[in-house]
């Protein structure tokens, strides 16, 4: 077992975790933090995206031993006081899911990736979301929903999110 | 699914690394991890112990050391994408960069891990026997430098050796030269089928000077060097670009699989040669 201490969505853990073990499992099982899913076995789907100082990351595709020291947000963390983060709010308003599996995923890369590039085109859209997959075809909605989000917080997401930058870059 | 159990390290300087590689036979480097935790969890490997690299400062960033450009092992893809020296001197890097695995693969994996890797459908080994990058290798005695030709040694395997840490590479200066990196593949997140690097350097509207490297035309990286001797001299028209680059294929020899078999592949590499050559000298 290795000890390690992460900030997640705001508070600070102290575990001891078997090496082997995939930061999406220590955030699911040992933290219950549910809401990041695991959607496939090969790091393709994004469905277990989460933000690493500030930085999309999958979190099927790293172990929580490599997250010790790190802050860690999930899409747990995105909601402040009951209210909606914005690219939550612009994905619930323009119906950009079916079955919702992909979400969590797709909205932390949206984050992302709006923080990049606060005025993106479709076709950036399109290619910022490469690495989530949605299975019901629900990419149109989705595409909308990061234009809505970045219409109406110009600016301010990519400020918050680039503070957060850290050690890992 | 779950990797099977492993010890794990995390030294903080290489020669801790070192010291931790020489003294456990089944080690495996853990660098961003972006192939090696797929392969974890799928149990294609499983070694007894990781050695976690990410600790150890020297390894990470860019810097410029006169004639030359020298990037640590552990840069991670976004940072070289987007480095201001990186474009500058070595655009080839920066547009081969963009295209590696998708946004959140470029946070976390390495431009050192991807070359260690070495796998023959990557972006970057290519890009690296184009630019004549070399690799410099820390190991017991010290550390050696390695041409990228002598680098890549075939699939999955290079001139790092058991008890051996890639520390970084340096990448020739290509200060004003066209860059071009032209890779096809089927859908988003697919490997390359074919991939061509090329950089060029134009003495007016011709061509002074050509590199051109192959992905995937056979289990190492290859330089096109019959298509780079025929550029020289030649203006930068699609005529002239069209027949140095027939030569693409020469002396290559490509695998068949499911995406193509090697015939497809020959044609496809003086294809994707010609799109490439014609489309850095635009830039140039």
């Amino acid at each position: 077992m290795t000890r390690i201490t992460v900030k997640v969505d705001g508070s600070s853990f102290t575990d001891e975790v078997e090496p082997r073990t995939l930061l999406v499992l220590y955030l699911r099982e040992q933290l219950g933090k549910t809401g990041t899913v695991v959607g496939c076995d090969t790091g393709n789907c994004g469905a277990c995206t989460v933000h690493l100082d500030g930085r999309s990351v999958k979190s099927c595709s790293l172990l929580a031993v490599q997250a010790d020291g790190h802050e860690i947000t999930t899409i747990e963390g995105l909601a402040t006081n009951g209210e909606l983060h914005p690219m939550q709010q612009a994905f619930h308003e323009n119906h950009a899911l079916q079955c919702g599996y992909c979400t969590p995923g797709m909205i932390m890369q949206s984050i992302d990736l709006i923080a990049d590039n606060p005025n993106p085109s479709d076709e950036d859209i399109r290619h910022g979301l490469e690495g989530n997959l949605c299975r019901c075809t629900g990419y149109q909605n989705i595409v909308k929903a990061v234009q809505a989000a970045a219409a109406a917080a110009p600016a301010a997401p990519a400020a918050a999110q680039h503070s957060a930058v850290g050690g890992a870059q | 699914m779950i990797p099977a159990a492993f010890e794990y390290f995390s030294p903080t300087s290489v020669d801790e690394a070192l010291g931790l590689l020489r003294e456990h036979d089944d080690a495996k480097v853990l660098a961003g991890g972006q192939s090696l935790m797929p392969a974890l969890r799928l149990r294609l490997a499983a070694p007894e112990v990781i050695v976690d690299i990410q600790k150890i400062d020297e390894l990470h960033g860019v810097r410029d050391d006169g004639d030359a450009l020298v990037i640590g092992a552990m840069t991670p893809h976004s940072t070289v994408q987007s480095d201001p020296l990186v474009s500058e001197h070595a655009r080839l890097i920066s547009l081969a960069t963009a295209t590696v695995g998708d946004p959140q693969v470029r946070h976390r994996g390495t431009f050192g891990g991807s070359l260690a890797h070495a796998d023959p459908a990557a972006d970057l080994p290519a890009v690296a026997v184009a630019l004549d990058a070399s690799f410099v290798i820390a190991g017991a005695d010290g550390r050696r430098t390695v041409p990228a030709t002598e680098f890549f040694q075939g699939m999955f395997s290079t001139a790092v050796g058991e008890d051996e840490l890639l520390v970084e590479v340096r990448v020739p200066k290509y200060t004003g030269w066209g860059a071009h990196y032209e890779k096809f593949n089927r859908v988003a997140q697919a490997w390359s089928i074919v991939s061509v690097a090329a950089a060029v350097r134009l003495d007016g509207d011709s061509i002074a000077e050509a590199r051109v490297g192959l992905g995937n035309m056979g289990p190492a990286p290859v330089r096109a060097t019959a298509v780079e001797a025929a550029l020289v001299g030649q203006p930068a028209t699609a005529e002239a670009v069209r027949e140095a680059a027939a030569r693409a294929a020469d002396g290559t020899s490509p695998g068949s699989d499911l995406n193509g078999d090697a015939d497809y592949r020959r044609h496809l590499a003086t294809v994707l040669t010609r799109r490439a050559v014609l489309a850095a000298a635009g830039t140039a």
